[in-house]
């Protein structure tokens, strides 16, 4: 990537040191670190069950690594909750799905909003002046976002009616309603058709460079992830096996190996 | 729709101003029978009541709660006591502050939800049906140590004024309710409402966006148990004008569980309807056997055949409209719109015209 970025790559704002996590006897990872630097576009690539979720969920605080630190902002994080994570500015999407199914999609986009969101219970029941104030500014910021994803159209649907490359759309969206400084993507492209990967590819491209939101993404397909990426890591039987731009890793035997088979 | 007001479109005003001319104007002026008040439409505003507050924690939250009843009893005997030992909080006050102490044991038998979730937390949940009732009848305090066993709760007076008939005990409910309905309705389309039902569609979704999971079930269980203390307060003071436990029992809390389901689990106006049908089938099925079989069929033999009903009712909802009567309205009126608006679309564009 030659072209000029609005927001230079920086320091490092997330490092996972030496993480292993086991499911009673099964190690999903074992002893892996690795850095994501400031507006980059980092992803997690790996043959299936290599561990890449446990991961996202690791560093988003879902599952308790055994062994091993996050860091996020340059501070160490000894208890990790979603809720924490979530206040310090790292939002995510799931890989199944994880919307609110029975909301509409700007409903859903709302909650997103929620850490912007200061009034409590009462006052919400009494519609304070701040209520409407906040509750304005929410709405146009979600309706910001709706009409950035080309999902205007929808807005007012529950999402549980609608097709699965709109909705993890609008999950993208929920992520991006909270202004987090990192996103954390687990296979946004899994299950869609060329034209959305096209799509999909096209929204964090622009995020990041529009915003210059950090993103970090799980993907399967190699050749969409050697596109969009600053640098990857590749992971195999929960350890790193490769970790560069996408060139090094391209031409990593290790990871060759582990995606094309190796004769023993 | 965009609103119009505060939460509100123009069709929820509408709405509103229809059914406050029917209570207000149109019920006092021609229901002039006292048993439509004193057996139907009291008990129906109560219950209601303490539906919205149950809807709040199921409907709205999604949590699997069956104590309605117990912070009923909570909210009732508070309210005797506060007016015989604290006379100067006046009857609102004393309202305000029994919502208020149940609100805190609905905050005490919330707290498992945190661990458990689904048909545990349902078994979980009775324990405040059976601690609240066993704690009102071990120790005598709380019933002022009266020896009979019901109490006769005290006339209500507001402001100096007495409100003993059965009208104007009508209204003192229908005020409540109301301005509880719309404080409900606004939490319900805010944020506050967002976050249960959050938390209800998807929790692990909800914690990753912030919302946290302790404060949230917990608040829901605490407005909840408020509605439910209002709504048993004024049930026993207007309509059972009189306290004792057994009142409160767990048919109760199964009753108003039945209310919110085929009322609609996530609606407010659900109640409203829940409420109303589940009062009113077994004074149809009463009205039939009489005038229809003219006695001919034994009353046990009615209520029996109630029960039934009801049961098979609660399963054909469960299988084709899980989201009860209010869903079963609101598709009847989509049909009505589709079938009519050519016509009236014909008629504006011909006004434009002319």
């Amino acid at each position: 990537m030659t072209i000029e970025r609005k927001f230079k790559i920086g320091k490092p704002i997330l490092e996972v040191k030496n993480i292993s996590l086991s499911f009673g006897g099964v190690k999903a990872i074992t002893d892996t670190s690795f850095d994501v630097l400031e507006h980059e576009v980092r992803a997690i690539i790996g043959p299936n069950g290599a561990g890449k979720s446990s991961m996202l969920n690791c560093i988003n605080g879902i599952y308790k690594p055994q062994q091993g630190t996050v860091s996020f902002k340059g501070k160490e994080i000894p208890n990790i909750t979603p809720n924490l994570m979530a206040q310090m500015g790292l939002s995510r999407t799931f890989q199944n799905l994880a919307l609110f199914k029975r909301m509409s999609v700007l409903d859903n986009i709302l909650v997103g909003r929620k850490l912007h969101t200061k009034t409590n219970f009462l006052e919400v029941a009494f519609q304070l002046p701040k209520v409407k104030k906040e509750e304005k500014i929410n709405r146009e910021r979600s309706e910001e976002i709706i009409s950035f994803l080309e999902i205007e159209d929808i807005k007012d649907t529950p999402v549980g009616k609608l097709p699965y490359g709109l909705q993890k759309k609008v999950e993208l969206g929920r992520a991006l309603a909270t202004d987090s400084s990192v996103i954390l993507l687990d296979e946004p492209m899994a299950g869609m058709n060329v034209e959305e990967k096209r799509d999909m590819c096209r929204f964090i491209l622009k995020v990041n460079d529009e915003l210059g939101t950090t993103m970090v993404l799980i993907e399967h397909d190699m050749g969409v992830v050697m596109d969009i990426s600053d640098r990857v890591v590749v992971l195999d039987y929960g350890k790193v096996i490769g970790d560069g731009t996408p060139d090094e890793v391209r031409s990593n035997q290790k990871v060759i190996d582990a995606y094309l088979g190796v004769e023993h | 729709m965009k609103p119009v007001f505060m939460t509100y479109t123009k069709k929820d005003l509408i709405n509103l101003a229809v059914c406050m001319v029917l209570s207000v104007l149109v019920i006092p002026t021609f229901i002039t029978t006292e048993y439509w008040y004193t057996s139907i439409l009291i008990p129906w505003l109560c219950l209601a009541l303490a539906t919205i507050g149950q809807q709040i924690v199921m409907g709205y939250t999604g949590q699997l709660a069956l104590g309605a009843a117990g912070f009923m009893a909570a909210g009732a005997f508070a309210m005797f006591n506060l007016i015989l030992r604290v006379p100067d909080l006046g009857f609102v006050g004393s309202l305000i502050v029994s919502g208020l102490i149940a609100a805190a044991f609905g905050i005490l038998f919330g707290l498992p939800s945190l661990k458990v979730r689904g048909i545990y937390l349902m078994v979980a949940t009775l324990a405040s049906q059976f601690f609240i009732i066993w704690m009102i009848d071990k120790f005598g305090w709380f019933k002022n140590y009266d020896s009979s066993g019901i109490i006769t709760a005290q006339d209500i007076v507001i402001l100096g004024k007495p409100f003993t008939t059965p009208l104007a005990m009508y209204f003192v409910c229908l005020a409540v309710t109301t301005v509880l309905t719309l404080l409900a309705m606004n939490m319900a389309r805010g944020s506050t409402g967002r976050n249960w039902m959050a938390v209800r569609d998807m929790d692990i979704a909800a914690e990753s966006m912030g919302v946290s999971l302790l404060r949230t079930k917990v608040q829901a269980f605490a407005i909840s148990a408020f509605y439910c203390g209002v709504a048993g307060a004024l049930f026993a003071f207007c309509y059972l004008k009189s306290l004792e436990p057994v009142a409160f029992d767990i048919k109760l809390s199964f009753k108003i569980l039945f209310m919110c389901i085929l009322g609609g689990l996530g609606t407010i106006n659900g109640a409203f309807i829940g409420a109303a049908f589940i009062l009113l089938f077994p004074v149809l099925l009463n009205a039939i056997g009489n005038n229809v079989f003219h006695g001919a069929i034994d009353a046990t033999i009615i209520s029996s055949i109630e029960q039934v009903i009801f049961g098979g009712l609660m399963i054909i909802f469960m299988i084709y409209e899980p989201l009860g009567m209010a869903k079963l309205w609101e598709n009847i009126k989509q049909k009505w719109k589709t079938k009519i608006p050519s016509s009236t679309n014909l008629k504006s564009s011909l006004g434009k015209k002319t």
